[in-house]
């Protein structure tokens, strides 16, 4: 898990510019992120999710993916956001960490964008804390910001996993 | 090939594989406890195993090399890759050897004395980066030509088994084979193809260098083919879905009568069943294969040990999963080794006990329940509790008074913590205490348990059981607030339900659930508060207990309710939740869901409950606190009279209490109170100080043997663990000096002078007592502390000791000099200029005194400073404070030195 961490995050999302990069684009709170296409696994509707006592909050709980159990993270607790309103169904990303399958559940999933790497920026300064440790850049589409989602930090609680 | 050669041999090739990576490991974090341990391990399994086949030059090789890892293991010496080159070095002989071995079945002749002289001087902590250059005695064992031309034959060590017979033929020839065999792969399809071509058979000899140095790739391994254990197990872990998604198909089926499915899913379901028995049956092996070689390791433990064993061996055809077998294996091996090392006595023993002669250690396997159940039994001596505690004590794993509260079984569980042997000198063939805890680690990694009863004289019986395999297991599901959950079926040894009118019912200590059962009190565990699903609304009409078992320690834990058992995978849970320690996995249930798996060692542990597993833990917490602990001291603070607050060591006090200011008497004008049925003075920090004539009024009351004493104060305040620093002596009797104690100025009362005011005979009364016959015995008290000695001399003054203090190390030899006399001498260790140790064997070593027994005094009572104090000529330790045990401890010493004059 640990050998994503060490990477700058640009260079996942391609640091020379003229390269086209492939995002799966998803919503939280109106906010457009993007997930490298080839970490996707899976994109799931809502799903039947078993809670885990004592676990980190940003774990919502595990799931059987055909057969392989699934941890959920909410990608909404994992940026301090308020949850979901009620009765509205958030879908899931399925990305593949270190062998591990990981869900993370988001408001809307969107399309597969392919954006070129001239369009990419580091992260802004004032950007809150928690958001930039799961930002791995930011691409600068026509009409609003896109930005790209560490996997890895979004796995990352505080440290604490890779402690463990 | 004699079996157990060939299995050593690919044993310890493959041990020696792990080494090396494992080696390197540890070059780049020479701090890995862990790692180390882990090699320290394989080294001490190899060379026990060489000891047992009779391999000296092997064994001793390990041996060294052992040596060296227990020096980095304890910290007594840095991991430096001149260590660790040098370790791979005595590695790379030990292989060397292990590829002579193999191709002439028997150890080759050689000295490797000077490779084993650098380990020893490393252990010895003398580094010599220089010699750093491969193992010299190798090229020395292999220059060594081989005059006799070995009547059997060379080719051998392609195919050992194979080729023996074929090969014979050419052993007549001529060949004065004066070298080796090439190395494992290519001769072996040579010489089978052409076993009576000479020619062949003198090509495929290779001068024994390369041999040599290829000596490496063992051809006992590349013969049979080893299929990976990752695997099997993969494969098993495929059937394993493959069958539950049997089950939910015929889940679905059911629903749906008459479906065109059900025919071909009757027959998926038939295949899947046999592919699954097929794939089970592949790794099953019958535990006797565990047990092939036991018979000869005891046979050769009763020649060296000169005891008269019977290994008796039930239930050899029962069978269990491969990859159980294997880690039950060594555990197994090390319990029956123990028990013929530890357990049979000499036959001239059990003569006077009234046995027969010839101990009998029984094996016994069978199934039960879809475990295998294990059992080792031996008519010996039992464990010796008193040893135990002792050690115990001595390893600071319990205090006296822990002991004293724990029941005999739980003082027996001490044996499976790391580090402990009772064995008193490390041998070869064990005492360095590795053992129980690798053998219970080794079993409850497989999901196992280990439980064992002695009984003192008749002997003890260890009892493993373990899953049959480790794929499937058998769970109960339960549910609390709404959520199901897994508990392994091995833990579970009833379930009881409890309602409030039924006969079981459960009951509160305070906030503490328990239940009687069977005329037992059960500790009862809420899974919904340890799992914090939110707290219960209602009192629910009927709740169930799932009693569950870990090690000696039994629970109950409450649940909502109880479905019904299920086969599950058992699955690891995510990385990210691998902290969490109440579950041991995850599995999907046949509707398909998720379900956590519990993890009873880790609930038993979350309820505070000290279990054996746990305490190897707190143990290694401990042993890293001891460095700071050391200084520590448990204090009372009070307030009596004006002035500063004043503290007394806690370990002075024999009670606290609280009397009615009306019950206090006056006799000779002095304040007693009647307390236990006797007449109890009481003593007051300030003479001028005034009592209350009503209230309660607070006393610390000092007791020993017959008497006791009460010091009247106003308010206890606080018990404090702090550093003793006494920061301003004070010439006041009664003071012995002031203190910083927990960030106040406080004032240290010297207790022996108000036992003193109490009883002005107090000293003198001692006529009579326990301690009578140490009545006008001589005691040096050594230390630099003016605090200890001002606490010391009055408690020996009372246990009848005549006293004499000094506050150094030179000013006692001085004494010595002056020719002075002691029965008994008691040394600090920590002292300025010369320390304790370092008295201990001037002492020993030089002086008149050298037959007085000493006793070591220190807060550092680890065990190593234990066997250093032995070392440096120390009768026996005491830690500071324990002032019982140090009475005891002289009582003893003079006592051993009365014996001995």
């Amino acid at each position: 898990m640990s050998k994503d961490i060490g990477v700058d995050p640009r260079n996942k999302a391609g640091g020379i510019a003229g390269d086209q990069h492939e995002f799966v684009s998803i919503t939280v709170a109106e906010q457009l992120f993007g997930i490298p296409v080839l970490q996707v696994q899976d994109v799931l509707g809502p799903q039947r999710i078993t809670r885990i006592p004592l676990a980190p909050p940003e774990v919502a709980g595990s799931l059987n993916l055909r057969g392989r159990i699934v941890t959920a993270i909410d990608l909404r607790t994992r940026l301090r956001l308020p949850p979901l309103p009620e009765g509205q169904n958030g879908m899931s990303v399925v990305v593949d960490h270190g062998g591990e399958l990981y869900s993370v559940m988001v408001d809307a999933v969107g399309e597969v964008l392919s954006l070129d790497t001239g369009m990419a920026e580091r992260n802004p300064a004032t950007l809150d804390p928690i958001w930039r440790e799961v930002s791995g850049g930011i691409y600068r589409l026509d009409k609003t910001l896109l930005i790209v989602l560490d996997v890895a930090r979004v796995l990352d609680f505080s440290g604490r996993a890779e402690a463990a | 090939m004699d079996d157990l050669l060939s299995e050593f041999l690919t044993e310890t090739n493959e041990s020696l594989a792990v080494l090396d990576q494992e080696l390197v490991k540890l070059e780049q974090n020479p701090n890995d406890p862990g790692l180390l341990g882990n090699i320290f391990r394989i080294v001490h399994t190899i060379k026990g195993t060489c000891g047992f086949l009779g391999l000296p030059r092997l064994e001793a090789v390990a041996h060294a090399s052992e040596n060296v890892l227990g020096k980095f293991r304890d910290g007594e010496q840095k991991v430096t890759p001149h260590a660790v080159s040098l370790i791979l070095a005595s590695l790379d002989q030990i292989k060397l050897l292990l590829g002579q071995l193999e191709r002439d079945e028997a150890e080759p002749a050689g000295d490797d004395s000077e490779l084993i002289a650098r380990l020893n001087a490393l252990a010895a902590g003398e580094g010599a980066p220089a010699a750093a250059a491969p193992a010299p005695a190798a090229p020395k064992a292999e220059a060594k030509p081989e005059p006799k031309p070995e009547p059997k034959l060379e080719p051998k060590p392609a195919a050992p088994v194979l080729a023996t017979p074929i090969v014979e033929e050419p052993a007549a020839a001529p060949a004065p084979a004066p070298e080796a065999a090439k190395p494992a792969p290519t001769p072996a399809p040579k010489a089978a193809k052409e076993p009576k071509e000479p020619k062949e058979a003198k090509e495929a000899k290779e001068p024994r260098s390369e041999a040599a140095a290829e000596a490496k790739e063992s051809a006992v391994a590349a013969q049979s083919i080893r299929v990976n254990v990752d695997l099997l197990e993969n494969l098993m872990t495929m059937v394993s879905e493959l069958v539950l998604t049997r089950n939910q198909l015929m889940q679905i089926l059911r629903s749906h009568k008459d479906s065109e499915f059900g025919a071909p899913l009757q027959r998926l379901s038939h295949v899947t069943t046999e592919l699954q028995e097929g794939v089970m049956k592949t790794r099953m092996q019958p535990i006797g294969n565990a047990w092939a070689k036991l018979p000869r390791i005891v046979r050769d433990l009763s020649h060296e040990l000169r005891k008269r064993i019977d290994l008796q061996m039930h239930g050899a055809e029962t069978e269990l999963d491969r990859q159980v077998l294997e880690m039950i294996k060594d555990p197994l091996t090390h319990m029956v080794r123990n028990s013929a090392d530890h357990g049979i006595e000499m036959p001239s023993d059990r003569a006077a006990a009234g046995k027969p002669d010839t101990g009998t250690i029984t094996l016994n396997a069978y199934h039960e329940g879809g475990h295998i159940i294990i059992e080792i039994a031996d008519d010996g001596r039992g464990l010796d509790i008193d040893k135990i505690k002792q050690k115990a004590i001595a390893t600071g794993l319990a205090s006296e008074s822990d002991l004293a509260a724990m029941s005999e079984q739980q003082i027996q569980q001490f044996i499976f913590k790391a580090g402990f042997s009772t064995a008193a000198k490390v041998t070869s063939v064990s005492g360095r205490g590795v053992g129980m805890d690798v053998v219970r680690t080794n079993i409850e990694k497989i999901g196992g348990t280990v439980e064992m009863k002695s009984q003192r004289g008749k002997g003890s019986t260890f009892v493993i059981k373990i899953p049959l395999t480790l794929a499937i297991v058998s769970a109960l599901i339960v549910e609390c607030a709404s959520e199901r959950f897994a508990i392994p079926q091995i833990s579970v040894i009833e379930l009881v339900r409890a309602a409030a009118n039924s006969e079981n019912t459960v009951e509160w200590l305070n906030n503490a659930p328990v239940l009687r059962l069977r005329d037992r009190l059960l500790p009862l565990v809420s899974l919904q508060e340890l799992l914090r699903l939110g707290k219960r609304t209602e009192a629910p009409g009927e709740t169930f207990i799932v009693v569950t078992q870990v090690g000696t320690y039994t629970f109950g834990i409450i649940v909502d309710r109880v479905f019904d058992t299920e086969e599950i995978v058992v699955k690891p849970v995510a990385p990210i939740l691998r902290d969490i320690s109440m579950f041991s996995g995850n599995t999907i249930l046949g509707d398909g869901s998720v379900i956590m798996i519990l993890d009873p060692n880790g609930i038993a542990a979350g309820t505070g409950e000290i279990t054996v597993s746990e305490n190897a833990k707190r143990a290694a917490d401990a042993a890293g606190k001891t460095g700071i602990r050391s200084d520590l001291t448990s204090l009372l603070l009070f307030r009596a009279g004006n002035g500063a607050p004043k503290a007394v060591p806690l370990a002075l006090i024999a009670r606290l209490e609280e009397i009615e200011a009306t019950q206090i008497e006056y006799s000779h004008e002095k304040p007693v109170v009647q307390y236990r049925g006797k007449l109890m003075p009481l003593v007051t920090i300030d003479p001028n100080y005034q009592m209350g004539k009503e209230g309660r009024q607070p006393i610390l009351v000092f007791a020993d043997k017959e008497h006791t004493m009460g010091l009247v104060v106003d308010e206890i305040v606080d018990i404090v663990e702090d550093q003793l620093k006494i920061e301003v002596a004070v010439d006041r009797p009664g003071l012995i000096g002031s203190a910083i104690i927990a960030g106040k100025a406080t004032d240290l009362i010297d207790a022996g002078f108000y036992l003193t005011q109490a009883y002005n005979d107090w000293f003198g009364s001692r006529s009579d007592g326990e301690f009578d016959r140490e009545k006008g015995k001589r005691v040096l008290l050594v230390d630099d502390s003016p605090f200890f000695r001002n606490l010391l001399t009055p408690l020996l003054s009372v246990a009848g000791y005549e006293v004499t203090t000094v506050e150094s190390a030179d000013r006692a030899l001085s004494l010595c000099e002056a020719g002075q006399d002691f029965d008994v001498i008691i040394s600090d260790i920590e002292m300025p200029g010369m320390d304790g140790f370092e008295f201990a064997s001037t002492v020993k070593s030089t002086t008149r005194w050298q037959n007085t027994p000493l006793v070591a005094l220190s807060s550092h009572a680890t065990p190593r400073d234990l066997d250093r104090g032995r070392a440096a000529g120390f009768s026996d330790y005491v830690a500071k404070f324990d002032r019982d045990a140090l009475l005891h401890t002289l009582a003893e010493a003079v006592n051993v030195e009365r014996g001995a004059a």
